[in-house]
């Protein structure tokens, strides 16, 4: 859920901009990044591990810790917490490992 | 294709822009490459006000005194920095990759500053891995720089400053915190803080831990139990706590890998949290032209990053004979500042820390190319 009135800070969101999260079209703004537009939009399991496929969520949100690998317009192994959310984005859960694009 | 640089700054948080601004003023030509897809490190998600002395920015919000830094930066011409930037390896003749997009970049500079800072310890209990089990340093980047609730109802761990702050900011930006539980039989963090988290009526429970975190998909509820003088569990004092996140707030450790890839001395110091480089006073590393700053080179805090980002800066500019005397004069000013905000309360641990890092033996060589110092 977004926070709308804060005592210390003013929230720049940017423009408004679509994106498809499993196909299933959503909503965003272009200052945030992948993994903050889909908290927004309740999405708080972003993948499963690639050998015991448990539940995977954000954890560091700074780069550091890889449990926010996404597949991103094809691409696997994205870390969407560092990474702005751009108009017409394909963002899926990954399965396994993730396929490098041919 | 490899670039040259002057100064290459790898990292561009408190420390790594403050050493990029002090080298800048005495004329050197500094790159930083920056991994997120902005500057500002942690500063951007701090929206407290410092403590110390005016010149480390007491009174201003850490968001504020980034941005500041920031403005001064950009207008000087001699700092480029490069945002969305990872560096990945330092190698034997000093070559510095990175990725940028699908670009992998080659770098050679003449001094290169080390300013990586940390990243969140883990704990180990059943369900730790679910989605809403998140480090205290994410959920401020959901909530102050997203401006997202990262939940409804939080379990914080650990009673330090960061646990205690962003309780608080929890709170201001409205989400429940069902409890903040504490390993240690007391409160790890300034009294000032917690002062503010129990007039907000936020229980601390010192000596209890989370024992499980509940959920299939997602964090559901926690169980909490309290803790015997040696830190084990006590069986029958379970308690179920409602939940849909848990916050761990229980430290940080120094992210070194590039400093052990170029073959620094390293050494672990507890009182650092975890293993650091041996740097000396000018905080180069025994690799010369590397230096180290902020918490790379042990946990403390971004008051001390920016202070110890200008002793490197200054020393690397030195080192290369730009403005030799100006540069010896602002670090001996860096160095005499650091001393003052280590004199402070929580400086004790630090200064024994540092102690322990200079003493002879305890160095922990991992000699990946094979040369030796």
């Amino acid at each position: 859920m977004r926070i709308e009135e804060h005592p210390v800070r003013q929230f720049d969101r940017g423009e408004k901009v679509s994106f498809f999260y499993n196909g299933q079209k959503m909503e965003g703004y272009s200052s945030e990044t992948i993994a903050a537009a889909l908290h927004a939009a309740g999405v708080r399991r972003l993948g499963h591990s690639p050998e015991l496929h448990r539940p995977r969520g954000l954890f560091c949100a700074i780069g550091n810790c890889s449990s926010c690998f996404m597949t991103v317009n094809g691409e696997p192994n994205v870390r969407i917490c560092v990474t702005r959310l751009e108009d017409g984005m394909r963002v899926e859960e990954q399965q396994g490992k993730g396929a490098v694009p041919t | 294709m490899i670039r040259d640089a002057e100064i290459l700054v790898v990292g561009g948080g408190p420390a790594g822009l403050c050493a990029a601004q002090a080298a800048a003023e005495m004329g050197a030509k500094v790159l930083v490459l920056e991994r997120d897809y902005a500057p500002g490190g942690q500063l951007v998600k701090q929206t407290h006000k410092f403590f110390g002395s005016e010149k480390q920015h007491a009174g201003e919000r850490g968001f504020q005194i980034g941005e500041d830094l920031l403005k001064e930066i950009q207008a000087s011409p001699n700092v480029e920095i490069m945002s969305e930037t990872t560096v990945l390896g330092c190698y034997e003749d000093g070559v510095v990759t990175a990725l940028r997009g699908d670009k992998h970049l080659k770098f050679r500079p003449q001094r290169l500053i080390i300013t990586t800072g940390a990243a969140e310890k883990f704990l180990a209990f059943p369900g730790n891995d679910l989605p809403g089990v998140y480090g205290a340093g994410a959920v401020q980047t959901l909530m102050n720089v997203a401006g997202i609730k990262p939940a409804e109802r939080v379990l914080m761990v650990g009673s330090g400053n960061i646990g205690l702050i962003v309780s608080y900011q929890l709170k201001q930006a409205g989400v429940e915190i069902a409890a903040i539980v504490e390993a240690a039989p007391r409160i790890g963090g300034y009294l000032v803080h917690a002062s503010k988290i129990r007039r907000a009526g936020i229980p601390i429970l010192t000596g209890w831990t989370v024992k499980e975190v509940l959920g299939a998909e997602q964090v559901e509820g926690a169980v909490i139990c309290q803790l015997d003088e040696k830190f084990q569990q006590i069986p029958g004092t379970e308690k179920r706590v409602e939940c849909d996140a848990i916050c761990l707030a229980v430290g940080l450790t120094p992210l070194t890998e590039l400093c052990w890839q170029a073959g620094c001395e390293m050494k672990f110091v507890r009182e650092l949290s975890g293993h650091v480089p041996v740097v000396d006073d000018k905080l180069e590393t025994t690799r010369p032209g590397i230096y180290a700053a902020g918490d790379v080179t042990g946990i403390e805090e971004a008051s001390s990053a920016m202070v110890e980002g200008r002793i490197a800066g200054y020393s690397a500019a030195e080192s290369l004979g730009r403005s030799p005397e100006a540069a010896a004069k602002g670090r001996e000013e860096a160095q005499a500042d650091l001393r003052q905000l280590r004199a402070g309360p929580t400086g004790g641990k630090i200064n024994a820390g540092i102690e322990k890092m200079k003493q002879e033996g305890g160095t922990v060589h991992v000699n990946l190319y094979g040369y030796s110092h």
